[in-house]
């Protein structure tokens, strides 16, 4: 590790920066990176106020802010236009798919990590497939093993091919994260007579919890906003659509203009779906970064 | 060795690699069969028909239409957003240090994790010709012209709209990737730089680039990828229809309406195939042309 980092350097060469130059040079860095983070966040804040609107208001005074909040807005959409349930849904499926990606991938990766096997080099080119290869190159064969299996319009089926589909990535991390934890403290424990699974359960995967948790966040980001999958394996026809998850709902609502033009209705519908994630991103940026850094870094 | 292991082994391997085997492999291993037959989903009996759906996709405008839309994101998205996110990320590193800099990461990262179908909604609104976020600022600096311009309901800007949106989602991503990198490299390097006379930007071209080199093959990489997708994008901003002539259709959208609506799965997944082959190519182009030798630090 560096010991030194850039801005480090800056504080050091400090004395002389309050010339000119310096204070130009700051001022361009703050328009630039200001103007920016405008561009970013402006259209978020302007669907938030336009969330609360009303349909009149949307039309003839765009920019100004709404008279009063309407909060009736966020009832259509959670009610009429279903998002409540679309919500529901999601949920249903999102957190068994994540607690199995979570488990079987990190009994994939502690075996791959740690034990040598016949068959262990070939089993992990297999799960590059999964990483390297194109969705749309399985998407017809998956939609028809699906059906086959008689999971077309299921919780459990869509849940088991989020698992399926998030396991090479998954994987991966965790092969390079069980490979930092020391092999000595599983020697010590065979030693004093603790099976196998009592190794795992009881002393690796409690040290693998930081990179569990970045896996989560990650595959939790993943599957909540996954799209492709669930417009094509939860199909239920359009009058029904119990199964739809969020983004399908989302994108219903907008292709059909949410019955007629209820614009203020569908500004609520985007924001809602948008809360989840942006919550999760503040709690937890820290931890992306992190993850996101670790392999990027001279990786 | 021991009994114990090799029942771990098999017992914490089953269930993901049977799972990793019916959903994953054996949907990609049988596209390579299903690229070769002519199925229309229907009809039990799968007739192979050698390479004629290549040759059907060779005279297919449609599938060069939409391969050469995504030939254009892979010309415009990695420079451009590569481009960006460094001069940011330089921008970031300079001097003391940016104050509110968690502020800014934070702000610039958010777009990346929202549904793509989330932003693409949003950016229907910001398209929108009457209610929209840029006709109306268009208009407030006086290009009144552009009053009601339908963005996405005009052949020549909508597949450059649904591009300016993919640089807007993925920009904070590759600039907090880099802000990273240019934090790890020394700070002597600089200091030796800067006793040889040099200026930041003979630094950033001479100190950085070099150094963060991995990591902006990693980013070409990627956003070639991408660009070779764009499904979600297309689809939610054109309502499905690939926009006005298909003007923004890209061949994952019509590999989706070639199979799911057609009901052609054995040409469409003929499409799945060339796709494969051209992702790989690119990686392994993007590695060859990118390659360098290894700086160590």
């Amino acid at each position: 590790m560096a010991s030194v980092t850039t801005s480090q350097k800056a504080a050091e060469s400090s004395d002389n920066a309050l010339s000119i130059g310096s204070i130009v040079l700051k001022a361009f860095i703050y328009l630039i990176l200001g103007v920016w983070a405008l561009i970013v966040v402006f259209p978020m804040l302007w669907a938030l106020m336009t969330s609360f609107k009303t349909d009149q208001e949307i039309f003839f005074s765009p920019w100004s802010l709404p008279t009063t909040l309407v909060f009736d807005n966020f009832v259509r959409a959670w009610t009429t236009a279903r998002l409540g349930e679309y919500f529901v849904n999601t949920l249903i499926i999102v957190i068994p798919s994540l607690f199995l990606t979570l488990l079987l991938s990190s009994m994939a990766a502690y075996v791959l990590a740690r034990f040598e096997f016949r068959g262990r080099n070939l089993l992990t080119y297999l799960f590059l497939v999964g990483m390297i290869f194109p969705l749309f190159l399985a998407l017809v064969p998956l939609y028809f093993v699906t059906q086959k299996l008689g999971l077309l319009d299921t919780y459990h089926g869509l849940i088991l091919v989020y698992v399926s589909f998030s396991l090479s990535f998954t994987i991966f991390f965790l092969i390079n994260f069980f490979r930092t934890l020391p092999k000595e403290l599983g020697e010590a424990a065979t030693i004093d007579g603790a099976s196998q699974y009592d190794i795992f359960f009881r002393i690796y995967l409690p040290l693998a919890k930081p990179g569990l948790i970045t896996m989560g966040i990650f595959n939790f980001l993943g599957q909540w906003n996954q799209y492709i999958l669930p417009n094509m394996l939860m199909i239920t026809n359009e009058d029904k659509n119990t199964h739809y998850v969020l983004s399908q709902g989302l994108y219903y609502l907008q292709a059909k203009q949410f019955y007629g033009s209820d614009w203020s209705g569908l500004f609520a519908a985007v924001v809602i779906v948008m809360i989840p994630t942006l919550v999760v991103y503040l709690i937890f940026n820290d931890q992306i970064e992190q993850g996101m850094t670790a392999g990027a870094v001279k990786g | 060795m021991d009994r114990g292991k090799n029942r771990l082994i098999v017992s914490f391997l089953a269930l993901p690699v049977g799972l990793y085997t019916l959903f994953v492999l054996i949907p990609y291993f049988s596209a390579l069969i299903f690229a070769f037959t002519r199925w229309s989903g229907l009809s039990q009996n799968i007739r192979f028909n050698g390479a004629n759906n290549f040759i059907k996709l060779y005279r297919d405008e449609k599938f060069w239409s939409a391969l050469s839309h995504n030939g254009i994101a892979l010309l415009i998205l990695p420079p451009v957003i590569i481009g960006l996110a460094l001069f940011f990320a330089f921008l970031f590193t300079q001097g003391k240090g940016v104050a509110f800099s968690r502020f800014f990461r934070v702000a610039f990262f958010f777009p990346q994790v929202m549904s793509v179908v989330v932003v693409a909604v949003l950016w229907s609104f910001i398209y929108h010709p009457t209610i929209g976020l840029l006709n109306a600022l268009l208009g407030a600096v006086g290009l009144t012209q552009f009053a009601s311009f339908p963005w996405l309901g005009d052949r020549g800007t909508v597949f450059g709209s649904v591009l300016a949106m993919v640089v807007w989602q993925s920009v904070g991503f590759y600039m907090v990737l880099f802000v990273a990198g240019m934090q790890s490299i020394p700070v002597d390097y600089y200091e030796a730089a800067k006793i040889d006379g040099a200026d930041s930007w003979t630094m950033f071209w001479n100190v950085t680039v070099p150094l963060l080199w991995d990591t902006i093959r990693t980013a070409i990489i990627f956003l070639a990828i991408a660009a070779m997708d764009l499904f979600a994008q297309v689809t939610v901003m054109t309502n499905g229809t690939g926009g006005p002539s298909r003007a923004a259709d890209v061949v994952p959208t019509y590999l989706y309406s070639t199979a799911f609506s057609d009901g052609q799965f054995g040409y469409a997944t003929a499409m799945g195939l060339v796709l494969l082959i051209l992702v790989l190519a690119l990686s392994i182009i993007s590695l060859r042309f990118t390659a360098r030798e290894a700086l160590e630090y």
